[in-house]
């Protein structure tokens, strides 16, 4: 069972993997090369559709097919690997997805949780050593941050504006 | 100098909370080795040979007296009573206890400072010239700019897991005192022709294994624009530097990839399509930072020869430990850190509390941390110049050698780092003894030395006069000298002059190169001036003259 965080509640995952059986009207993630093979057939799916992109994806490549997606999984692989940071930011500053922004992957920690949610990640999926109540508790780390980014509640000082 | 706002110390204390509870996760087994690497380097703790090593931020060189002083606290109470300057403006300590690192930082945070960002690979201190404010031919003072990046760059949602670590210098003069030209991102204030202030961009300089010099990205960029264009770099930096091999991760390495040209078209479109989103710089909030760094109150005193008819060892401190003031009747003194006998860079609680005390009366109550391992009193009056020498020489901090050959830079080594391949203060000591006369320093001019354990290059060898690398041969430890390179003025690596030296004769061979420079010079003529107009082949003759165990 995976957990995600979201709306700082832990819950299971209601979205099927690719390749985990999903049946047409069951939410499927596919990776993105998976998608790109027949877009038509998968968003022609009864059930929702989501991507899962990787590092070194082009996060443009989406474009087109992104007003049919209801959620994009940007994956981080592990610890240091930064890359999905900058891709929260250009689906949402950018090219304007108001879908599901979720962050997946080993690389998700509560450490990150924080500014990964200033990037404009709104769920997260938790490790099995990553602590529920932890990782709520750390949209609530700071209550002041220096940079433009998505709002979080409790933020009550910001030094720099977009 | 700037001080907190609420928002500031709110956040180092909110820093500190986080930091107490990743402490306390990992000693507590609920964190991985791996996580807790990347909170702690983040947060300026390294494991260390021996210990840990906690580098406490200077951010841009500039102390209060107040902090100085917490500072030589810090160090008494928490390691062993000496803490080590770096050449970016860091305070390095080697032996703090990592469950007491919470506390340390807590400490920091009641005097508005903070070891944050000051390793991993995220944006790291800022840098600046240790002359900001105070020089003669600055466009304007960079200090207000870099407190800026500092509170642009901390914490940072996008640009805090890079594919390395990421160094930015701001200057404001003609001379590069920051060795910007070696960091990942170079600012050099300038005004355009209607007189607007901007900077001139360079990218993609840097030491270590692969040094590179940065080049020009953008010749003009206006200030209000300072964070957007950088936000630009760094996001082409964070999606396409490489991560697949850690030597080949910084962002010099993209840059000469794809070149400048092509890397310049690639930011200057990103910036472009962000540049609406991305953090805007008011007019009221640069007014606001800038307010922090108003010149102290200056006397109004005529410039006076302080040191005709003194003794000569004063003169001799005059001449080579203060340099000149924008303001009539101040000087700028250097607080030597370079001693005979002692590490480059090295200093005691008592000491730091006793330049505290000093900075306190008679120059502002402030203190720099200039990048040659040395500190600083920015505004001295000059009729109290004797005074002040006098204390400091009861210090141990007047070695009259600022610019000379002693005045060597160099990195902890082997005796602390872990990543050093050989020591550099067994032999920055042996340097120090055989060159002891001062009259035979001061015959020598000019000269620095800069020496590093490793191929990191925290020493900075490849941009000294004369460049010292240690390294490791069967378990040995072998120096390679470079000459040539500098980073003032005109920066220019050096050249390797040829096989490796073993550790006893590193001194002997700087001797005979030295002694090539005291043969052969013109009237005048610095050693680096030498290097450049004849080359190194007669310095590299000399070096090995009557040296036959070189392999």
């Amino acid at each position: 069972m995976r957990r995600i965080l979201r709306r700082h509640e832990v819950v299971e995952d209601a979205w099927r993997l690719w390749g985990e059986g999903a049946a047409d009207s069951d939410p499927v993630i596919v990776p993105l090369a998976e998608l790109q093979k027949d877009t038509g057939a998968w968003v022609a799916r009864k059930g929702a559709l989501g991507v899962r992109l990787a590092p070194g994806e082009c996060v443009e490549s989406l474009g087109d097919v992104l007003p049919s997606l209801a959620l994009v999984a940007v994956e981080f692989p592990n610890v240091g690997d930064g890359r999905g940071f900058s891709y929260g930011r250009l689906l949402r500053d950018r090219l304007h997805f108001a879908g599901e922004l979720r962050a997946v992957g080993g690389g998700v920690k509560q450490d990150k949780i924080f500014l990964l949610a200033r990037c404009g990640f709104e769920s997260f999926e938790l490790g099995e050593t990553e602590r529920a109540d932890e990782a709520v508790a750390a949209l609530r780390r700071y209550d002041v941050v220096y940079q433009p980014g998505a709002p979080i509640e409790g933020i009550r000082r910001q030094r720099f504006f977009a | 100098m700037y001080r907190y706002d609420d928002l500031d110390q709110a956040f180092v204390n909110e820093r500190v909370a986080e930091f107490r509870d990743q402490t306390r996760r990992f000693l507590a087994g609920e964190l991985s080795e791996d996580e807790f690497k990347a909170v702690r380097l983040r947060n300026g703790l390294y494991i260390q040979r021996h210990a840990p090593m906690l580098r406490i931020a200077v951010p841009y060189g500039l102390l209060s007296s107040r902090q100085l002083r917490k500072l030589g606290e810090v160090a008494r109470r928490y390691d062993r009573g000496v803490g080590h300057f770096t050449t970016r403006h860091n305070l390095q300590l080697n032996w703090p206890k990592l469950e007491q690192v919470p506390d340390i930082l807590e400490h920091l945070a009641s005097v508005q400072m903070h070891a944050i960002q000051t390793s991993g690979n995220c944006i790291r201190n800022v840098s600046a010239d240790h002359m900001a404010g105070i020089a003669k031919d600055e466009v304007d003072d960079p200090r207000p700019y870099c407190e800026i990046i500092r509170q642009w760059s901390t914490h940072h949602p996008e640009f805090t897991y890079l594919p390395r670590k990421f160094k930015i210098a701001v200057t404001g003069s003609p001379e590069d005192r920051a060795a910007s030209e070696v960091h990942d991102i170079g600012l050099h204030l300038k005004r355009d022709a209607q007189g607007q202030l901007g900077f001139q961009v360079l990218v993609g300089g840097g030491l270590g294994r692969q040094p590179i010099i940065g080049q020009v990205i953008r010749e003009f960029l206006p200030l209000p624009e300072l964070l957007s264009y950088l936000e630009a770099i760094l996001r082409v930096y964070n999606r396409h530097g490489r991560r697949d091999n850690i030597h080949k991760a910084r962002i010099k390495v993209l840059v000469k990839a794809v070149g400048i040209e092509r890397f310049r078209e690639q930011v200057e479109t990103e910036w472009r399509a962000s540049r609406d989103q991305a953090p805007r710089l008011e007019v009221a909030e640069v007014d606001r930072v800038r307010s922090h760094f108003t010149p102290p109150a200056y006397r109004d005193l005529p410039d006076i020869d302080a040191a005709t008819g003194r003794e000569p060892e004063f003169q001799a401190w005059y001449r080579y430990n203060t340099r000149e003031h924008k303001i009539p009747g101040y000087r700028a003194v250097f607080v030597s850190l370079k001693r005979h006998g002692e590490n480059p860079g090295d200093i005691t609680s008592e000491q730091m509390e006793a330049v505290a005390d000093l900075a306190e009366r008679v120059s502002f109550g402030l203190v720099r941390v200039p990048h040659n391992q040395n500190l600083m009193l920015g505004d001295v009056r000059q009729d109290e110049l004797y005074e002040v020498w006098k204390e400091l020489r009861a210090r141990g901090l007047a070695m009259p050698n600022i610019g000379t050959l002693t005045d060597m830079i160099a990195c902890p080594g082997l005796d602390l780092c872990s990543l050093a391949n050989a020591g550099t203060l067994g032999v920055a000591k042996q340097i120090q003894q055989r060159f002891d006369d001062l009259d035979y320093l001061y015959d020598l001019g000019n000269i620095e030395i800069k020496m590093s354990g490793c191929m990191n290059a925290c020493g900075h060898h490849h941009v000294g006069h004369i460049g010292i690398l240690g390294v490791d041969k069967h378990g040995e430890e072998w120096y390679q000298i470079t000459l040539g390179g500098s980073v003032n003025g005109s920066t220019a690596l050096g050249e390797v002059i040829g096989p490796s030296v073993p550790q006893k004769e590193v001194a002997a061979t700087i001797e005979r190169i030295v002694e090539v420079y005291r043969g052969g010079r013109r009237d005048g003529e610095q050693f680096i001036e030498m290097i450049r107009r004849v080359g190194i082949k007669p310095f590299k003759e000399g070096a090995y003259a009557t040296h036959s165990e070189a392999a």
